[in-house]
């Protein structure tokens, strides 16, 4: 069977794409490793209207019972590879099931960087954590490290400090890159500490759990850093592993490169959401989401054989 | 679902005759609440075949503690007693029934 419509990604921009989807009647599919997306770590959302504060997750399970109620399927997997054949798209996922399609719209967001260096990915949950708001309640009256300096980085610090003895926050540059009032903040909290100008270069543990961070400039005499755990805040880098041997164009930055229809280089390959170009360094729910229902409205002229959106 | 505690993750988890999948969440957590209707799903599934159970990491210290779970969501599968596997971190449901399934 081929669907008219595949989307990849089940957050705010791939939900709304399947929303307005199913409303133009788009036999489509929805394949998404993490349901809700990247909202789901946000433990208030203040700015997305029609709910003056709700959490991430609240929201994402809105979003995905209304995508269901309009009728569309959820596969709750990851794409592993896609091929294009003549003008089909062959997608291959985790459970190594086969699916295809006439049109993709990506909406793979970003994925949390990583520091990539030795000991990071062995105490994965071992004292290696990328979510502050998740794993603080482990580290009462802890050690810990912050590594980052955005506004995520600097609030992860305040967070943690509330429940740990104490919180380096290192960052490679002077001064931190977050709002002044999250600086001044840090600054202010007795158990924040501040290494500036120091990059994080090894996770020591004992096979156990993190014991030592091992720093690239000796700070108070010593280049080892007694930590318990370890907060990794450096940001995202978008999710197009799986458009690479598609030909579809990125931006210096490595968004896809969408029109202002949202399509792409490619006939029948539209973006959505964080992993596409289209606002900038401006990623938030509300352009998300505009820019799937936009997608599914491309995707819909497009399988009409209508308008086209000039280069 | 099966809700695990400090006190009966013995008779539930470790003696258990069957493999005993276990969700270590906090309702702070919002990957965890994301991840608990799959975690529901697979319990109908392998029904008979797995047991499933939930672990709230801030009211029973003790088992967390003891299995190093310092990041949530974590789910681990334990088989006679022993932990067999472990996935850490906001996966699908694929994930999970690979996780099993490999067991």
């Amino acid at each position: 069977m081929i669907h008219d419509l595949i989307i990849i990604g089940a957050g705010p921009a791939g939900l709304t794409a399947s929303l307005y989807a199913s409303r133009y009647q788009i036999p489509h599919l929805l394949i998404g490793s993490q349901l809700g997306g990247a909202i789901v770590w946000a433990a208030m959302v203040e700015n997305y209207p029609g709910f003056e504060l709700i959490t991430g997750a609240d929201l994402a399970q809105k979003m995905i019972e209304q995508v269901k109620k309009f009728g569309a399927e959820i596969k709750n997997t990851s794409v592993l590879e896609i091929k294009q054949k003549e003008n089909i798209f062959e997608l291959k996922t985790e459970n190594d099931e086969i699916y295809e399609a006439k049109t993709l719209i990506f909406a793979t967001g970003t994925q949390r960087q990583k520091l990539n260096i030795p000991g990071e990915a062995e105490y994965l949950g071992r004292g290696v954590s990328y979510c502050a708001t998740c794993d603080a309640t482990f580290f009462k009256e802890k050690i810990v490290a912050v590594v980052g300096g955005s506004n995520a980085a600097v609030t992860s610090a305040l967070h943690l400090a509330a429940l740990a003895q104490k919180v380096y926050l290192i960052y490679r540059k002077k001064p931190l890159r977050a709002d002044p009032i999250w600086q001044e903040r840090a600054q202010k909290n007795s158990k924040v500490e501040i290494i500036y100008e120091t990059n994080v270069k090894e996770v020591l543990g004992d096979n156990q759990k993190v014991t030592f961070l091992k720093l690239d400039k000796v700070y108070q005499g010593n280049e080892q850093l007694k930590v318990d755990g370890l907060f990794i805040e450096i940001g995202g880098q978008p999710g197009t592993e799986l458009v690479k041997n598609l030909s579809v164009e990125l931006d210096g930055e490595g968004y896809i490169k969408v029109k202002p229809d949202m399509s792409t280089n490619i006939p029948g390959i539209f973006a959505a959401g964080d992993v596409a170009n289209a606002f900038g360094e401006f990623r938030q729910i509300v352009t998300a989401t505009s820019e799937g229902a936009l997608a599914a409205n491309s995707v819909y002229q497009f399988l009409k054989g209508g308008k086209k959106c000039p280069d | 679902m099966l809700v695990l505690t400090d006190k009966n993750f013995g008779d539930e988890v470790l003696n258990s005759k069957i493999p005993v999948l276990v969700d270590f969440w906090a309702p702070w957590c919002g990957p965890c609440q994301m991840v608990e209707p799959m975690i529901e799903e697979l319990a109908k599934e392998f029904n008979g075949k797995v047991k499933v159970g939930k672990l709230n990491v801030d009211e029973n210290p003790q088992v967390s503690v003891k299995y190093g779970v310092m990041s949530i969501p974590t789910v681990i599968l334990f088989k006679k007693g022993k932990e067999v596997g472990r996935k850490v971190g906001f996966e699908g449901k694929e994930t999970y029934i690979k996780l099993i399934s490999n067991f």
